[in-house]
């Protein structure tokens, strides 16, 4: 089996009293959709800032390909190929949208010009082609969510760490966002995603973790990991797993 | 206000120019050269404040270096006053390096920043009012030598041509940063940092980049106050008044905007001279005016002069569309 893009070994996370993630391990495969769910307060965040570089583990590694990233600052990251969007959206609220994807393009384009026409190519790739002059603060949450997948993806990255965009969003904006995710994906770059849109983790991803009280509890394809008793219980309480799936 | 060009900076450039040859008025000359030299300073302080968002109370430390670095030189050690202006400038630029160092590596923002700023301020106002290399509490005096070589005229106009020369750099180099890729990444620091750094923007290094430019320009308006003056002390090389001054162009022209300082300094300066020809010369009463000024324009203009007149342009353009629009219709 090929190396994967990402793996995550045995990371651990404590924040004064609070363990936020405690023995958390996980891979990305190259060019998939790879999904990390699990209930609130259950250390995905942490786990994904620990990615990006905005956190250090207390223990653990992280390694991008072969080399070992653990606790290198997210600029030099994003340098690397991996790119974050933040659950809370954090535009550039007193830029236009084309402004706010020119960051991302310049980070392999010193031009102006160049970055400028990169962004606009990708805002039509995230559906935002018809609001570059708009300045960010005015985007609904749809159009922010699409605003940070859309820097994100200015930045030429390998790697696609997608934090909740489909949260807050109403069935037909998630509708929408779908093929969107999936064309990225299709232009092969690797994606995980923190996802609690159960419906479009099941379309989408190709395998799935759940992290729960900041352990790993179970993996596998989504429909897999939808049945585990585990999982179940996890989201709706101790022994819903034996009321709601029948013994064989 | 976006899309000025370097062609509109050299239109008004060579406007200004034109002054010294309709009045001959020192007074006029005088106070236009004043206007220029906080129109610089303020500059310096609009690339970090205004583009980058870090707000300084403590630019007085890279002006006093600019003005301390050029007189030590010039008269202990008989440097020319050219190369000791070239000098104070590098000096200020060192200053504003090292100040940057150690505060946006510590991770100091918004009033931490302000407020370690003035205290580095401070700190060499008191050095240089007891230190016998910057003549102490007795100020430095350069000497009478009115030739140009010297970089001292017999009349004002060439000192305001060279404070103007000073703006007209300022203004196409903030011109340049803001349509180059360390703009847009300093732009971005100031929006939200952590959104920076996650597309790959090292704050850090942009912001030390942003006060190190921002303390030449600043510095540069120092030594050419040193030249121009050719007297400082500790009060006014270091004290908090060049501090004020410096936030407060921009801050009324408008922040993060080309032109704003130097519309904010035009603007502050005649303001001051009314006063005082209204009130005559009452102390401190321009710093009555200043604040005044300042609390207005942060409550109901916070983006400044500029700020100001393109939303009116807006309204104009609006109500003029709705006006054919209705000819029309």
């Amino acid at each position: 089996m090929a190396e994967p893009l990402l793996r995550v070994e045995h990371v651990r996370k404590r924040f004064g009293g609070v363990l936020a993630v405690s023995d958390a391990s996980l891979t990305a495969e190259a060019g998939r959709i790879t999904a990390l769910i699990g209930p609130n307060g259950a250390g995905k965040t942490t786990l994904f800032s620990i990615i990006s570089g905005f956190l250090s583990p207390d223990a653990g590694s992280v390694f991008h390909g072969v080399t070992d990233i653990t606790g290198m600052p997210p600029h030099v990251l994003a340098r690397r190929g991996i790119a974050r969007t933040f659950q809370i959206a954090q535009p550039f609220a007193g830029l236009t949208v084309h402004e706010n994807i020119a960051v991302g393009a310049h980070l392999s384009r010193r031009s102006r010009a160049a970055a400028l026409a990169a962004a606009a190519d990708v805002a039509g790739l995230v559906g935002l082609g018809g609001l570059l002059d708009r300045p960010a603060s005015s985007l609904t949450t749809a159009g922010a969510k699409r605003l940070e997948v859309a820097r994100a993806l200015a930045t030429g990255p390998d790697l696609l760490l997608l934090d909740e965009v489909l949260a807050g969003l109403n069935p037909a904006e998630v509708a929408a966002m779908v093929p969107m995710i999936r064309g990225i994906a299709g232009r092969g770059i690797t994606i995980l995603m923190i996802e609690h849109v159960m419906q479009a983790v099941m379309s989408l991803a190709e395998h799935v973790f759940v992290l729960v009280e900041g352990r790993i509890v179970a993996a596998g394809g989504p429909q897999d990991v939808a049945g585990n008793a585990r999982v179940i219980e996890a989201y709706l309480g101790h022994g819903a797993a034996a009321r709601l799936v029948p013994p064989i | 206000m976006k899309g000025w060009s370097i062609a509109h900076i050299l239109i008004v450039i060579a406007l200004l120019a034109i002054v010294p040859l309709l009045t001959a008025s020192n007074v006029v000359l005088n106070f236009l050269t004043v206007a220029l030299l906080i129109a610089l300073v303020g500059q310096g302080w609009n690339v970090l404040g205004g583009y980058g968002g870090q707000y300084s109370f403590g630019h007085a430390a890279f002006f006093g270096t600019g003005a301390y670095v050029t007189a030590i030189l010039q008269t202990r050690y008989g440097i020319n006053a050219w190369l000791g202006f070239a000098l104070g400038i590098a000096g200020g630029a060192m200053v504003g390096a090292v100040i940057g160092a150690l505060t946006f590596r510590s991770g100091l923002k918004g009033s931490y920043f302000a407020l370690v700023t003035l205290a580095f301020a401070e700190v060499l106002r008191i050095a240089a009012s007891v230190a016998p290399v910057t003549g102490a509490g007795v100020g430095l005096l350069l000497a009478l030598d009115l030739r140009p070589q010297a970089f001292q005229f017999q009349s004002r106009a060439p000192f305001y041509w060279i404070a103007l020369a000073l703006v007209a750099v300022s203004l196409i180099v903030v011109r340049l940063i803001e349509h180059s890729r360390f703009g847009a990444w300093l732009v971005a620091v100031r929006e939200n940092e952590e959104a920076a750094k996650a597309l790959g923007v090292d704050a850090v290094r942009v912001k030390l980049a942003a006060i190190t430019v921002s303390a030449a320009m600043t510095a540069a308006g120092g030594a050419f106050y040193a030249q121009y003056f050719l007297f400082i002390d500790s009060g006014i090389a270091y004290g908090p008044w060049i501090s004020i001054e410096a936030l407060l162009a921009p801050i009324i022209g408008g922040v993060g905007t080309v032109f704003g300082p130097l519309l904010g300094a035009l603007v502050v300066k005649t303001l001051g001279e009314l006063a005082k020809l209204v009130t005559g010369d009452a102390p401190g009463l321009d710093l009555v005016i200043y604040g005044s000024v300042l609390i207005l324009v942060v409550a109901f203009a916070p983006r400044g002069i500029i700020g100001v007149l393109s939303d009116l342009r807006m309204r104009w353009t609006r109500l003029r569309a709705s006006v054919a629009g209705r000819a029309h219709g």
